[in-house]
């Protein structure tokens, strides 16, 4: 007689069936099943192969701990293997299918290990594959990967969603059974703000499974009430199907939640809890017994059957043995002898208490006899009993064995923070460690085994948890119970039976024996971090949860010594596997990291663009022209048009900062190298900032606006390295200085016009002289285009050109940048993107960051000129002085051209003496950059030579192993390219002003509207002006109430700064005088550099917490709460508007990624 | 995965927010100084297991310079403050043109380096 299905009983809802097919063969279950419940009503019992000796398998724990019933779940795509058949909820049209075997599980070739397993013991691989080194990795290793085995993942991209989510709590609950609910009762009572976690479907843990009695009512009964109390409370969230699998520093715990078969929304979500307290109810695992056959299908924990039996109404056959060390046995014993079945107890205690054999009354109960041996094939169909007094055998046949060999309590996260559980001689458990961080344990994880003390336990520890927080938890009487066995919990330690003939298993997953644990011993290998690594024991997926303790007992006993001198080796998180895409959320393939997009990313879009990755950016690297078949003829072309002609481009992605205040001009001396403070106002520089060792940090310039007030650009590649460099010098090292930092890169749209024709384009936009006199080189000023739009002009070069970069606000860039396009029409205005923009810079020696690699000095780039000897201190100056950074034989900046302009020089190449051999000994230099110039009609590069300077004329080789090229270079100073080689201007003619069109409103947001059943609404709010209020740290106040009288909400930045909003359509100029800045404070507009969304709805703090990590219930619960966050990883200013509405500022190079992003996760509500 | 820094200005917020620069105690030494103590401050740092004063920012927040004192093996935060209130507090507020003040530490660890020759 095999399982099957009780007539009446459970858990499950036997009016709904639920279809569903394993390897092929097509079941029914009913709803409230899991997998493994559903195969062992149809009579299932083998549900995988082992994995060493493909030993059949079948359910053995029955929870989160299974190690033998893994399966496969879902085809194509979505197939997710090694899941534990007892933790998939069954669900219509599920396909699963076993792992591990082949042709398939019934029969299956690889078996043919388990005969061959006398050469197959501990070690096995160490000891056998050795020899030949050379078969390690081309042969032995995919031979074993392919043997031994578990599930296989799919290969193609997952289409699922995943999700992640923030929460924050006073008190958080993992497991719901009688402790759990307790805590979560006692804690909720007092007014904290609960989660309380279940890694099962339904929350209750033990009280679905046992029979028992809670205040006069059933186990599933009192879970119920508890259940729908904490519902109703709006400050608790239950978690169900979600298994916390880490504990992390500062309270802060990990979750998954699963979503199989939800229909829509995320397939699973990682939860981030953060907790001020936690309480671990996570229960406790029945210790299996060792002994022979202990592995068969239909052998499994006394738990686990009386569970199925009790909930799921499992019939395990019509004779069952059960072997018990404690009362557990007893327990199960009574529900299946209430059921009808006929029990044989085989309990290896002597001296059984009474309350014990009261329970189990109308069994055959054989006292002081150990189960040695468990018989048959694909399933159990007998024992052998052993009297242990008088030795003597006793074969009975039965249709399954149930084992109870006592308990481990599950002290797996009380151990994540790199404590170690403590060995109790007196109860033969592993208990959990001290209380640390707020985590504390209770009930059967605390080694709690009678339910009125789980009870007790949970209801202390939540009351403790609200206590420690100043919550004031009512004095609560626990319910009344009864429970079997009258509440006895002692067992007798059995740490296996040695009077087995058979295979006794410790660690069933890795097919890990008794045998192979006492060989680990005697081959040296018996301290437990050893022992695991030679035997395998407490790996794979389920980490040992079932064996570890067993195993570190009979490591003991082979020993001598107790178990908490062997020790346990160190619990980490994941407590269950969790995949990867969960862990990878949202940020996968194109949303691996939030795109920027400069204010002229749809302009270039338009004029036929291919976009590059650069950083964050997508920037534009060639706009290619039919005809032209790679990237190379456009560059080309690009090229040629701006020396000969004009260009057009997008310098939006430099980094740019407005610095002010009254120290401003002192504070860019001391982290620029020249002198700064003596450029006038209107005039630009260019710097370079050191690093404090003296090595170059970045280049770029800096421009005097006004007397107190700088614009200063940086690289696009380094922007966010000197911003933060530029605010620590400010706020750390001297905030003595009064200056005031703001990024502005978001705020202009920068356009650079390039080429001999560029003045005369420009004249037709700019209503400004742009004559030699007016605006010579380096000069900044502020101007108005001929439709009054106030701008900036620098006229500033990075490709040796008359240039000139024009910075109009954001919104205007587009509009703008096309009317340029319309009024360098008669000169053959080209747009060129970052290839012919890398070209013009080699060819004239301009550095970037492949030359500012951060080993060169300014000397070595040929910039030792910039290094003002007059100042007094700069950062970087000290070190800068060092011998070494100053000797003559340091690698210098130089140009090459092949002596060939046919071949090729590649960047990365290295140069030696001609005939040289290639060492390191020989080693002169390297090649930086490298590009073909139209120009010039041959390769150039530019290299970092040793002594340089002095070698102009030499001829070296440039040596690339890689690429497998050589070529012969002749060293040459780094301007390659001298003005002479350059087209002529052409001659001015009077052209019309051209005037730009109105801004276009932003139409990427369309689509991006997400409205959730009005649920959550994303919006974009009227344009209004921003600007950001600063001054002196010391005035805050003064900065917040001037910002303040914006639209009446403050929106604090930092110390000394606020964000200012107008009123939608304001004017910028209005805003200024409404504020009335005092004069020590400074206004930096924004307007462009911010775009305002609005998130409403019930759902809107959800959504945020799929950002963000902010508290949105502590400070921050009341409307007009506003702070800095991150949103994903895109900084925002958020602020509550309302109980169920909030503004988000974000950056608008940002925008429109972080719109996406939002939109997503509202889709995933839907 | 994670762990929380409660930031004077912004609240708590997950350390994802902030960026990490390393030690604090090293003060930056006048123009002039030694080279010693250049040394010290830009190449030497003790490897903590404990307590220790790190400078970190707010990057993702309100973009402060912080001094996070917190323990490197226990991973518990003990105090967060500002850090250019940590720097007024430590030097005794010398200006970049102010009297050069040798710290005790930066002397100590160029005492060492001198001990170890070129090392």
């Amino acid at each position: 007689m095999s399982f099957s299905r009780f007539s009446d009983g459970g858990l499950i809802d036997r009016t709904r069936s639920v279809r569903f097919s394993f390897d092929g063969r097509a079941f029914e279950g009913f709803e409230g099943d899991t997998l493994a419940s559903a195969l062992l009503a149809n009579g299932v019992t083998l549900m995988g192969r082992s994995f060493k000796y493909h030993r059949p398998r079948g359910l053995l724990s029955g929870g989160a701990s299974e190690p033998n019933a893994l399966v496969t779940i879902g085809d194509g795509p979505t197939r997710e293997p090694n899941l534990r058949a007892s933790m998939v909820t069954l669900r219509d049209g599920l396909v699963a299918e076993s792992q591990n075997r082949w042709p398939s599980l019934g029969f299956d070739v690889g078996a043919v290990n388990s005969a061959l397993s006398p050469f197959l013991g501990a070690g096995f691989y160490y000891k056998t594959f050795m020899w030949p080194a050379g078969l390690w990795e081309t042969l032995y290793e995919p031979l074993i990967r392919k043997a031994a085995g578990l599930g296989r993942a799919s290969h193609a991209p997952d289409p699922q969603d995943y999700e992640k989510r923030w929460t924050h709590c006073d008190v958080l609950v993992i497991g719901s059974g009688p402790a759990g609910l307790m805590a979560a009762l006692a804690a909720s009572r007092a007014g904290a703000r609960v989660v309380l976690c279940d890694e099962n479907s339904g929350f209750g843990g033990r009280l679905l499974r046992d029979r028992v009695e809670i205040g006069g009512s059933d186990g599933p009964g009192f879970v119920a009430s508890a259940i729908a109390e904490l519902a109703g409370n709006p400050k608790v969230r239950l978690l169900s199907n979600t298994t916390v699998f880490g504990a992390y520093d500062s309270g802060v715990f990990g979750a998954v939640e699963r979503r199989d078969g939800a229909g829509s929304g995320p397939a699973q979500r990682i939860w981030r809890i953060a907790a001020k307290r936690a309480v671990l109810a996570a229960g406790a695992e029945e210790r299996p017994l060792v002994f022979g056959g202990n592995d068969r299908p239909g052998v499994m924990t006394a738990s686990a059957m009386r569970g199925l039996a009790n909930a799921a109404a499992i019939r395990p056959g019509n004779h069952v043995a059960v072997f018990a060390t404690g009362p557990s046995g007893h327990e199960t014993a009574r529900d299946l002898l209430a059921r009808g079945l006929a029990v044989t107890l085989v309990d290896a205690r002597a001296d059984v208490p009474a309350p014990d054999l009261a329970a189990s009354e109308g069994a055959r109960v054989l006292k002081g006899h150990v189960v040695a041996d468990a018989t048959g094939g694909k399933a159990v169909s007998g024992i052998e009993a052993i009297d242990r007094a008088t030795g003597k055998r006793e074969t009975i046949k039965v249709d399954a064995l149930a084992m109870a060999g006592g308990w481990n309590p599950v002290v797996h996260l009380a151990c994540h923070r790199g404590d170690r559980p403590v060995w109790d001689a007196q109860s033969g458990m592993f208990l959990p460690p001290a209380p640390r961080d707020g985590l504390a344990a209770a009930g059967s994880a605390a080694g709690i085994l009678d339910l009125a003390g789980c009870l007790a336990s949970g209801a202390e520890a939540g009351a403790q948890a609200a206590t420690d927080l100043g919550f004031r938890p009512r004095k609560a009487d626990a319910p009344a119970v009864r429970e079997a066995c009258g509440g006895s919990t002692g067992f007798m330690t059995l740490w296996h039976v040695a009077e087995a003939r058979g295979k006794a298993f410790v660690d069933f997953q890795n097919d890990v024996t008794v045998k192979d644990l006492g060989l680990a011993v005697r081959e040296g290998y018996g301290h437990v971090e050893l022992a695991k690594r030679y035997t395998t024991t407490g790996m794979a997926t389920d980490q040992g949860k079932l064996s570890n303790v067993t195993a570190i007992g009979i490591l003991a006993e082979n020993r001598g010594v107790t178990p908490d001198r062997v020790g346990t080796t160190t619990f980490r998180p994941f407590y269950t596997p969790v995949s990867i895409g969960a862990l990878a959320g949202e940020h996968r393939g194109a949303h691996y990291r939030p795109v920027r997009r400069s204010p002229l990313h749809h302009w270039a879009e338009r004029h036929g663009a291919v976009f590059i990755e650069a950083g964050a950016w997508m920037r534009a690297s060639h706009f290619p022209r039919e005809g032209e078949p790679t990237w190379k003829e456009a560059c080309d072309r690009e090229t040629l048009a701006v020396r000969s002609g004009v260009g057009i481009s997008d310098a939006s992605t430099l980094g740019k900062i407005d610095l002010s205040g009254p120290d401003a001009a002192r504070f860019l001396d001391l982290v620029y190298t020249s002198k700064m403070s003596t450029l006038a106002v209107g005039k630009a520089r260019y710097g370079l900032m050191l690093r404090e060792d003296g090595l170059v940090m970045d280049d770029g310039t800096v421009s005097r606006l006004g007397d107190d007030h700088y614009l200063i650009t940086t690289t696009t590649a380094a922007a966010g390295e000197a911003m933060a460099h530029m605010e620590f010098c400010a706020q750390a090292l001297w905030p003595e200085l009064d200056v005031r930092l703001t990024s502005v890169t978001d705020q202009w749209a920068q356009i650079t016009v390039a080429g001999p024709a560029s003045r005369d384009v420009l004249a037709r936009i700019v209503d400004a002289d742009l004559g030699e006199e007016a605006m010579p080189f380096m000069a900044a000023r502020a101007v108005r285009l001929h439709s009054g739009l106030a701008a900036r002009l620098f006229r500033i070069s990075f490709s040796g050109e008359l240039a000139f970069e024009l910075a109009v606000p954001a919104r205007q860039g587009e509009a703008v940048a096309d009317a340029i396009l319309e009024a360098g029409q008669p000169f053959g205005i080209t747009p060129y993107g970052l290839e012919a923009l890398n070209v013009l810079r080699i060819e004239k020696g301009f550095i970037t960051h492949a030359e500012i690699d951060g080993r060169t000095t300014p000397g070595d780039l040929g910039l030792g000129k910039m290094v003002s000897a007059k100042k007094d201190d700069f950062i970087g100056r000290a070190m800068l002085g060092r011998e070494g950074l100053q000797r003559a034989d340091r690698l210098q900046l130089v140009g090459l051209r092949p002596v060939n302009p046919a071949h090729r020089i590649l960047a990365g190449g290295h140069l030696l003496e001609p005939d040289a051999a290639p060492t390191m000994a020989n080693d002169q230099g390297h090649v930086t950059s490298a590009c073909w110039s139209p120009h010039l009609r041959s390769t150039i590069a530019l290299a970092m030579l040793r002594r340089g300077r002095d070698r102009h004329g030499e001829i070296l080789t440039v040596w690339d192993p890689l690429r497998g090229v050589e070529t012969r270079a002749i060293v040459g100073d780094p301007v390659l390219l001298s003005s002479g080689d350059a087209g002529k201007a052409r001659p001015a003619r009077d052209y019309p002003p051209v005037t730009p069109a109105a801004p276009r409103a932003a139409d990427w947001l369309d689509g991006l509207t997400v409205d959730a059943d009005g649920r959550v609404r994303l919006a974009l709010l009227p344009e209004a002006p921003v600007y950001l209020v600063s001054g002196p740290t010391g005035k805050d106040a003064a900065v917040r109430k001037t910002a303040q009288a914006g639209d009446g909400a403050i929106r604090p930045v930092q110390p000394g700064q606020a964000l200012a909003v107008g009123q939608a359509g304001e004017s910028l100029t209005d805003l200024q005088q409404r504020l009335g800045a005092a004069a020590e404070l400074s206004l930096c507009d924004l307007s462009d550099a911010r775009v305002r969304f609005a998130l409403t709805g019930p759902e809107a703090a959800g959504i945020i917490a799929t950002q963000s990590g902010i508290d949105l219930e502590g400070a921050f619960a009341t409307s007009g709460a506003s702070a800095p966050t991150l949103f994903g990883h895109v900084p925002v200013q958020l602020t509550r508007t309302g109980q169920d509405s909030f503004e988000i500022l974000a950056f608008s190079t940002y925008a429109r990624d972080l719109a996406e992003s939002l939109a997503r996760s509202i889709r995933l509500l839907s | 995965m994670a762990s929380l820094i409660t930031c004077p200005h912004c609240g708590t917020r997950p350390k994802e927010e902030f960026t990490i620069r390393g030690d604090a105690s090293p003060v930056r030494p006048q123009l002039g100084a030694a080279f010693a103590a250049w040394d010290a401050y830009v190449h030497l740092r003790d490897n903590v297991r404990g307590p220790m004063k790190e400078h970190w920012q707010h990057s993702g927040g309100c973009r402060r310079w912080l001094v996070v004192e917190r323990d490197t093996f226990s991973h518990a935060v003990h105090a967060v403050t500002d850090a250019a209130e940590f720097a007024r507090g430590q030097a005794g507020g010398p200006g970049p043109a102010a009297k050069p003040a040798r710290p005790a530490r930066a002397a100590k660890a160029a005492t060492a380096a001198k001990g170890r020759g070129q090392a």
